[in-house]
């Protein structure tokens, strides 16, 4: 099977390439391009960051766990590719300039995803760097590099890709469905099929796990389930829509969803990852279902050409365990409008791109001071995302207040047993769990309770 | 002028375009084989059974390589023979090298390595302190003790008392390039190694050591490494020995990089310490007497254990004078990853234990820590006199003649407005229910040097061309910290050159034998002395010539701007040098330095084992949510002591990123291992370094204007280590924002994660 695609402007074929091969080890071991370093081979550090340019898009990925099948038909830009008329981009002279490398090694990564934080107008340097660790710096000096470099919103080379896609669009060899029907006669005719969206999580099992994936689909040229319809009732999320479009959307509909989505791993991972993957793999620590779940959202599932559509809790049967039959994949995600009261709180070692310890989100609706509906759904807390049923029952019918919420006290273990591990223990998680809800209620309040939001 | 000039890194150009080459990145002849190690799946016991034939019949493997296969000596320690590079029989850790497997490709190998099946005999595994301590699994026959005069008697005739003890948690170096190394044999048993190591000369010799080579036969190259701080200094030696058995076995190039999640699994790390503690003082917050105990996990082998927990020992007292004081040091030996070296190698942990002493007779006494800090205080340099006998000594009998924290610290607080600030947080917390702000200031001080003396020596060679151009080389390797730029910045104003004439070369073993580690941040102060003496030397002769040359013997002789000044005379630097090589004046000098004045018994404790102090001071200011101990740093102000700094923006990048990396190591840098010996957090999705949005929100770093007392290199100081501890200053603000949860003292231990601030604030309002 031939993989094509534009590798720093230049036409590239891998004859008999395996798609799910990385393209991290391609560039590295084949192309010699070995500005792009391997720090973790999870897509956990940046040192890999390259820039995937297709018609639409321009996407800072981690090419660790970035399988070739992906890029095919598009073209990439690694750290060797991103100069500009034969001299260095500005970024790259203001790092030189503000002393933003030490040892050098996270560099090509920094400088991968400074470029494309740019072309994307993405003027948060955190956010844009959420996904690039530095052990020397301590980032001060990098920083100062990314505010003072010359900003350079279409360098030459992403017209020149672009034309270069435009004029002579690569034939792919690779046969992948390109539309939801597609993937719903592929899995009727073979049903066993994985189906690829972002790899953020396959990609692990590939280079950490060593399974055999086949048979496998990659769904990133589906471009029918990448839209958010809005009604006038709901939101329809398409399956393949991904979290950094996801959140840019949520900024202003769901501003506290889109804040949860901020802290989902780091941009490159975000725009890899889909909503559609993050439920499907039914993960206890994926932080999209809690804040869904809170949200009342509902799930549209499909198989050939029926579709069912349940609520997101009922697809979480038990760890590991969800309720997708043979044949059948997700399709579209429902939410509804409306959602003005819904708060998603995370608590992680870290703050920036770190796996939830407990994913707490909350939907009460208080009228008159009186509770009329509560939703609360939790990741971490269990072996799949779950709502904390006993506690929103206590909460209906009773006085929105301290007092109330410190009655359920006792509830709290009806609800959750949750596990120690590496992130928290289970006794932290418990408290903490029920400490979010006093901080949903202080914060209705108007009580400061985010260490985000303080300035010295 | 180059020294004191704010250059970018020498190689910033190459990392930002991607053009800078590490170990893996390397060009390899395609008959090039790529080894990986099978490991230990059990913390403590026997191998009673192993069957590699899936692991030889997995696709791309060329060979397995076990013990038995080992033509000479089978070990990696850096001194004690105690470090098999593959298991024999016995096994200690969960992670322990037991086979190589050499195979077509870095993932060939990594898969077959997987596919052993081992049959084992298992013994319950030593992990904990306490269980060390309970089967006396130690190092060293019992424990080390420091004294000076005599703290028990102290103590107990002090009006206040306090004791207590915490943790302190061990940190994962995380270099962003993992470890690595590259083997290529040639005719005539040589050999070549590539190494991504701060220790050539080890290399050299542990190769050597394997193989049954003189290291005569062995050259090891260093041009850079992705980050050391420490890891690379004894860690890489496995890598590098198990390449060059398996180049000389198969007489192929072979090359190994450890994946991020073997790295984790293999390496050592920082240690971990339980420090145990009594104070006596008086009501101004005065110590009398104080006595340590330190337990030292220090993992299966004994690797840098010693003098690691000696260091922790000799930075016991910090930036305070204590007339009496005793540290028993506890080298404890547990079923896990054999600590290591790691930024400060033991300082860090000794000083964070009387950080937190002055902590809790702060909040004992009700006081601001400052106080009871400066009350503690050495006495500055100006205000000591250096002829007095009874002059303030360390612990161990080290006179302090250099201290200059008590201006600092005026300056720091000035510059933070720390007092002001503090009033300020204060009233803040008392208007906030749920979130609470703490400010702190922390001092360090730390003793520069080898602690074993004989290390403080460096080399160096230099060659001046015919045509003025200068290829420099010396014994250190460079990490990021920028040596190679400094000490290039030296040459240049030996010769009086531009930079660009200077020619900086990979660290090589053949060209500067019997090296020292890069580490305990000497290698700007040994290698630059050493550079500068070759460089002087050359120099020399071209003077002693060009004043015969041109009859002026009584003139002083300078090299600048490019020219040469003799007297009256002047003449490109460029022509002096050719003239020199026509009348056969020798062009290339070695150099070599040792420190002067330093000496020491570790047995004894006594001694002078650091030339000199460098020092820093350090205020951070956080915010805590005491619903969740959810925490950020808000605000933090540095002032660190590089002496008369031969590149302010290098050192000031040492001192942001030392900090940041403290920082780390306190609050979200978090190992856990299973109760079964495995280490779970073994990749950055569980173990969390620092990211971007952690920086403090408003960050004012400074160098404080000083020269060197000492003689060292144009009067600088070592900059490696002494900034990573200012991050202590996060930590008690930390502590700081959770004594407004109610009375009690937090007692945190490290790192303070979101979770443990959590309990500490329980603790704080309601007690144990």
């Amino acid at each position: 099977m031939n993989i094509r695609f534009l590798l720093n402007g230049e036409t590239i074929t891998f004859e008999k390439a395996r798609p799910e091969e990385t393209l991290l080890d391609r560039l590295r071991e084949d192309r010699g391009l070995c500005g792009t370093k391997e720090g973790c081979n999870e897509g956990d550090c940046g040192a890999c960051t390259v820039i995937v340019i297709d018609e639409n898009s321009v996407k800072p990925l981690n090419a660790c766990i970035l399988l070739l099948g992906q890029v095919d038909g598009k073209a990439v830009r690694t750290v060797e590719g991103v100069g500009l008329g034969g001299k260095m981009h500005p970024v790259q002279e203001s790092i030189v300039e503000n002393h933003g490398s030490q040892c050098g090694f996270c560099t090509p990564g920094i400088v991968t995803s400074l470029v494309a934080a740019q072309i994307n107008d993405e003027s948060n340097h955190d956010v844009a760097l959420a996904g690039n660790l530095c052990r020397c710096t301590g980032y001060a000096s990098i920083i100062r590099a990314a505010q003072t470099a010359k900003k350079v919103t279409s360098p030459e080379w992403l017209i020149s890709d672009r034309d270069t896609l435009a004029s002579h669009a690569l034939p792919s060899s690779l046969e992948q469905p390109k539309s939801a029907d597609d993937v719903a006669a592929l899995l009727t005719k073979a049903p066993q099929t994985r189906l690829i969206a972002g790899a953020t999580d396959i990609g692990l099992w590939l280079t950490k796990g060593f399974r055999d994936i086949s048979p496998y689909a990659f769904l990133n040229q589906v471009n029918d389930l990448t839209n958010i319809e809005e009604t006038d009732v709901d939101y329809k999320i398409g399956a393949m829509v991904n979290i950094e479009d996801l959140r840019r959307w949520a900024v202003t509909v769901l501003p506290s969803y889109a804040e949860l989505l901020r802290r989902y791993a780091s941009i490159q991972i975000r725009y890899a990852a889909t909503i559609g993957g993050n439920i499907a793999n039914g993960s206890p620590i994926g932080d999209n279902p809690p804040a869904l779940i809170a949200a009342d959202a509902r799930i549209q599932l499909r198989s050939g050409e029926n579709r069912r559509i349940l609520r997101l809790e009922a697809f979480f049967i038990e760890y590991g365990k969800q309720d997708l039959k043979e044949g059948e994949f997700l399709e579209t995600i429902i939410v509804p409008k409306g959602l003005s009261n819904l708060r998603c709180y995370k608590i992680s070692k870290r703050f920036d791109q770190d796996i939830s310890a407990v994913c707490g989100c909350f939907n009460i609706l208080v009228h008159s001071g009186m509770v009329v509906s509560a939703r609360i759904a939790f990741g971490g807390m269990a072996g799949i995302p779950k709502r904390a049923t006993h506690i929103e029952g206590a909460l209906i019918g009773q006085n929105w207040s301290l007092a109330t919420i410190k009655s359920c006290q006792q509830l709290w273990d009806k609800d959750f047993a949750p596990l120690s591990d590496m992130r928290a223990s289970s006794a932290y998680r418990l408290k903490s769990a029920q400490n979010l809800l006093q901080r949903y209620y202080l914060e209705s309040t108007g009580v400061a309770c985010s260490v985000l939001e303080i300035s010295a | 002028m180059s020294i004191g000039t704010s250059l970018p890194h020498d190689a910033a150009t190459l990392h930002v375009t991607g053009r800078a080459r590490y170990v893996d990145d390397q060009p390899l002849p395609g008959n090039t084989l790529h080894l990986a190690f099978g490991l230990s799946e059990i913390a403590r016991g026997r191998i009673l059974k192993m069957d590699l034939s899936k692991v030889l019949d997995s696709e791309g493997v060329f060979g397995v390589l076990t013990a038995k296969d080992l033509p000479y000596e089978n070990d990696t320690s850096p001194a004690a023979k105690d470090e098999p590079l593959l298991a024999e029989t016995d096994v200690y850790y969960i992670g322990q090298p037991i086979f190589i497997v050499m195979a077509k490709s870095h993932l060939a190998a990594r898969k077959a390595a997987r596919k052993a099946k081992i049959e084992y005999g298992t013994l319950v595994p030593i992990l904990t302190i306490q269980e060390a301590l309970d089967a006396d699994s130690r190092f060293e026959e019992g424990p080390r003790i420091y004294k000076k005069g005599n703290a028990s008697r102290a103590i107990s005739r002090s009006k206040c008392k306090l004791s207590g003890s915490f943790m302190i948690g061990g940190q994962e170096h995380f270099y962003l390039e993992g470890q690595a190394a590259l083997a290529i044999p040639s005719e005539d048993d040589e050999i070549t190694v590539h190494s991504s190591t701060q220790h050539p000369s080890e290399i050299q010799h542990k190769v050597a050591d394997a193989l049954g080579f003189g290291m005569h036969q062995v050259r090891v190259e260093v041009r850079r490494m992705g980050g050391g701080f420490g890891g690379k200094e004894s860690q890489a030696n496995g890598l590098a020995i198990a390449c060059a058995v398996a180049a000389i076995a198969t007489d192929r190039p072979c090359k190994m990089r450890y994946d991020r999640d073997d790295d984790f699994i293999i390496t050592g790390k920082r240690h971990e310490f339980k420090i145990d503690y009594e104070v006596g003082f008086d009501q101004t917050g005065k110590i009398n007497g104080l006595s340590f105990f330190h337990y030292v996990r220090c993992g299966w082998s004994q690797d840098l254990s010693l003098p690691v927990a000696d260091r922790a020992m000799l930075h016991a007292d910090n930036a305070y004078n204590l007339s009496h004081c005793r540290i028993e040091s506890h080298r404890l030996r547990t079923n896990m990853q054999s600590a290591t070296a790691f930024r400060g190698f033991g300082g860090p942990q000794g000083m964070l234990g009387i950080e937190r002493v002055i902590d809790h007779i702060a909040h004992d006494l009700g006081l601001d820590s400052l106080l009871v800090r400066q009350r503690n205080y050495y006495k500055d340099a100006k205000d000591i006199n250096l002829k007095d006998k009874d002059m303030q000594t360390t612990p161990y009998g080290m006179k302090v003649k250099d201290f200059v924290l008590n201006a600092m610290t005026d300056e720091i607080v000035k510059t933070s407005d720390y007092h002001n600030r503090r009033k300020e947080i204060e009233d803040w917390n008392i208007n906030s229910s749920v979130l609470k702000r703490g400010i702190a200031l922390t001092p360090v001080k730390f003793g520069i040097s080898f602690t074993l003396t004989h290390l403080n020596q460096a080399g160096a060679l230099v060659h001046l061309y015919q045509d003025g151009t200068v290829r420099l080389n010396h014994g250190g390797t460079e990490m990021g910290q920028g040596l190679f730029q400094k000490v290039a910045q030296i040459a240049a104003k030996s010769f009086g050159l531009e930079l660009s004439l200077i020619k900086i070369t990979a660290t090589d073993t053949g060209k500067v034998p019997n090296t020292s580690a890069t580490a305990a941040s000497s290698g700007t102060d040994l290698n630059g002395m050493a550079v500068k003496l070759a460089c002087h030397e050359i120099c020399d002769r071209i003077s002693q010539f060009l004043a015969e040359y041109y009859q002026e013997k009584t003139a002083i002789v300078r090299f600048y701007g490019g020219s040469v000044h003799i007297g009256k005379h002047e003449i490109t630097f460029q022509n002096a040098v050719q003239l020199c090589y026509q009348n056969r004046i020798s062009l290339s000098a070695t150099g070599f330095y040792k420190t002067p004045d330093i000496f020491w018994d570790r047995i004894k404790g006594d001694g002078r084992p650091f030339f000199y102090f460098a020092q820093g001071v350090s205020v951070s200011e956080v915010v805590i949510d005491t619903l969740t101990g959810e925490n950020r740093l808000l605000r933090t102000d540095l002032l660190h002591d590089a002496g008369a700094s031969l590149n302010p923006a290098i050192d000031i990048g040492q001192v942001e990123g030392g900090y940041a990396q403290g920082v780390g190591w306190l609050t979200t840098e978090e190992l856990v291992w299973s109760d079964a010996g495995k280490l779970m957090t073994h990749a950055p999705s569980t173990y969390k370094i620092p990211v971007a949005s952690d920086r403090p929100a408003i960050f004012n770093v400074s160098l404080w204007k000083n020269e060197n007392a000492e003689e060292t290199i144009y009067r600088s100081k070592a900059i490696g280590e002494p900034p990573f501890m200012l991050g202590f200053s996060a930590f008690f603000a930390l502590s700081h924002a959770a004594t407004f949860s109610g009375e009690n003292y937090p007692d945190l231990s490290t790192p303070a994660t979101h979770e443990r601030l959590f309990w500490a604030c329980e603790r704080v309002e309601h007690g144990d």
